[in-house]
């Protein structure tokens, strides 16, 4: 079964960082949601193990609870 | 007439059903044919209904309704259609095909209403020789005693009690039998409304169903366009959680706003109603001898075409397995299997339902975000088409891990795994085109693969005593030129397997029961005991015949 790479895995970090942020330049907080969404959408879709992408939610809504 | 002599009259009642929808209406044509008779069809309403509700009715239900005498009378006075085309805003988004693949005997699906389907039905009842439908007879009391049913009725000559080995409760979403009973359906209830609306306009969209995403002229919530014979079109608005249903009903308010949907106003209103709707169902369809069908036992939202769908398939399930029982066939223990098959398919109804429903008015503003980063990524990822969500549409359960269900040949074709409702094909008999589910007909049916050097003499003697049997076993033999029934287009083969000697036991209601790769009559034996009910309660005797 595949689990979720959770050591580094970017061979830039810092320039990855950037490139991320600078996706949401110039947008409003509506359309960075938006921008955020089908962000969410494209990854899930290259990820498609639905093991994989379980650990994430939950890591994701857990990570400050 | 006093009670008494009521009661004494009508001893040959075998069962009572309850509500003379599509669903009761089926099951009583069903048991008709099957041979049961003292079959009494009640309903609490004055007459036929008026309004038109259930419109769409899918491919399977057609096969049952074939197999009912009434499947050509339907499609050729319904709407055909296979194509779904999804918009957002102004835009088609996509199409989906209902029915990708040639070699079925009854399309995708039709669009009739539910008034006409019932009066097809009603029509049918007749020419079996029933006596039809007692109207205005409402069910006010029910006792469950060792071997039968004791209903109490009100009817216009007065209350009168009637007794019956059985009672099917197909009375709808307010089953008045399921209040009897002090049953509750639970689940989720939706707060979301709808307007539903036939109206009779020219026709200038085609036979498509056609579904919008923030309609142009209906900001912000979804709609749902049908086309229906004789020039009406269904039309269903999303209203949102805080519209009100009585300003809602009111013509004043209906017709602005079907006029800024069709854009025009050059159409005639004939029916409209507000709805909301809920996604429940009972815990068990069966009741001691008490048995629930359609929207008595489960309903779900519209979007799926799943409510009347799946109620006739509900019907399909019983009958046969009452008919056994009544017949003395099979033990009583056989409708335990109709609890288990058919809550599991309400299971899967009601989850389909709820996730469309869950997309099409998402429950928080992020969810909504989510839904419109879909509907905006379909234009240019075909993956993200996949996730829109405007209904799945009605396609017949698989009974999966059926207690009825036998061995299996996990190579054989997965479309008719055991559970599944038999793929229809085209083949020849007797030199004549015809379709596989007529030539399968309402008995269990061995379809064996004749091996090209012709029918082994085991075999044939092996379906010589099947024949015999109190609950017979007959065997369509499909083969090359030489059999009876010939494969010419090779859709059975690619259906089905084509392993020469091959069996696919199936069921009355036309369901797989068990596949075997080679011919065991013991193992196909053992199989039909199970698929009767027999191996799952051995210790019950069978009731004399």
């Amino acid at each position: 079964m595949r689990r979720l790479v959770d050591a580094l895995n970017l061979a830039d970090p810092d320039g990855f960082y950037g490139e991320l942020v600078r996706v949401y330049d110039g947008l409003d907080r509506d359309a960075a949601e938006a921008v955020s969404a089908r962000l969410i959408l494209l990854l899930c879709n290259h990820i498609g193990d639905l093991t994989v992408l379980r650990e994430v939610f939950a890591r994701a809504r857990n990570a400050k609870e | 007439m006093t009670m008494a002599e009521q009661r004494a009259s009508d001893l040959s009642t075998t069962v009572i059903i309850v509500g003379a929808g599509p669903v009761g209406l089926a099951v009583t044509i069903d048991l008709l044919l099957r041979g049961i008779s003292g079959v009494m069809l009640v309903d609490e309403g004055e007459g036929p209904a008026t309004g038109s509700r259930a419109i769409c009715w899918s491919r399977r239900t057609l096969e049952i309704m074939s197999r009912l005498g009434v499947g050509r009378t339907l499609i050729e006075r319904g709407v055909t259609w296979q194509i779904g085309r999804v918009y957002d805003g102004g835009d088609e988004l996509f199409r989906f095909d209902l029915q990708p693949e040639a070699g079925y005997g009854h399309p995708a699906f039709i669009n009739l209403s539910q008034q006409v389907l019932e009066a097809v039905l009603v029509e049918r009842l007749a020419a079996l020789g029933h006596r039809g439908v007692a109207w205005r007879h409402r069910v006010t009391g029910l006792t469950q005693l060792a071997d039968r049913v004791r209903l109490t009725i009100e009817t216009p000559s007065g209350t009168q009690v009637f007794e019956a080995g059985w009672v099917v409760a197909a009375d709808g979403a307010g089953s008045t039998v399921r209040e009897c009973l002090g049953l509750h359906a639970a689940g989720r209830i939706f707060d979301e409304r709808f307007l539903i609306a036939d109206v009779r306009a020219i026709a200038d969209s085609g036979n498509d169903r056609r579904f919008w995403f923030h309609p142009p002229l209906h900001a912000g919530h979804s709609a749902l366009m049908h086309r229906q014979p004789e020039g009406v079109l269904r039309i269903d608005l999303q209203l949102g959680p805080g519209a009100d249903p009585v300003e809602e009903r009111k013509p004043e308010r209906i017709m602005p706003r079907l006029e800024r949907v069709l854009g025009h106003s050059r159409f005639e209103l004939v029916w409209a109603s507000i709805y909301v709707f809920r996604c429940v169902r009972l815990d068990r369809f069966v009741h001691g001898r008490v048995l629930f069908a359609g929207d008595s036992a489960h309903q779900v939202s519209p979007f799926g075409a799943r409510g009347g769908n799946s109620g006739i398939q509900d019907a399909d399930n019983l009958a046969w397995k009452l008919a056994l029982v009544i017949a003395g066939r099979a033990v009583p223990h056989l409708l335990e299997s109709y609890n288990v098959e058919r809550v599991a398919a309400a299971d899967e109804n009601i989850l389909h339902s709820t996730r469309a429903t869950d997309f099409m008015s998402p429950r928080s503003g992020m969810a909504t975000v989510l839904r419109d980063a879909v509907l905006d990524l379909a234009r240019t990822e075909p993956f993200a088409r996949s996730l829109i969500n405007s209904g799945r549409l009605s396609i017949p359960t698989v009974l999966e891990g059926s207690p009825l269900n036998g061995p299996d040949v996990a190579e054989f074709p997965r479309l008719a795994r055991p559970g599944a409702a038999c793929p229809d094909a085209p083949l020849q008999r007797d030199g004549r085109p015809g379709w596989l589910l007529d030539q399968l007909g309402q008995g269990f049916v061995g379809l064996y693969r004749l091996p090209s050097r012709g029918l082994p003499v085991a075999v044939a003697a092996a379906a010589e005593r099947w024949r015999r049997r109190a609950v017979p076993l007959s065997l369509l033999m499909v083969g090359g030129a030489l059999a009876a029934v010939v494969d010419t287009e090779g859709v059975v083969a690619s259906r089905y397997g084509n392993e020469p000697g091959s069996l696919i036991l199936v069921r009355p209601d036309q369901h797989v029961a068990a596949r075997f790769r080679a011919f065991d009559s013991e193992a196909i034996e053992a199989a039909l005991e199970r698929a009767r009910g027999n191996d799952v309660v051995r210790q019950e005797a069978p009731c004399a015949v």
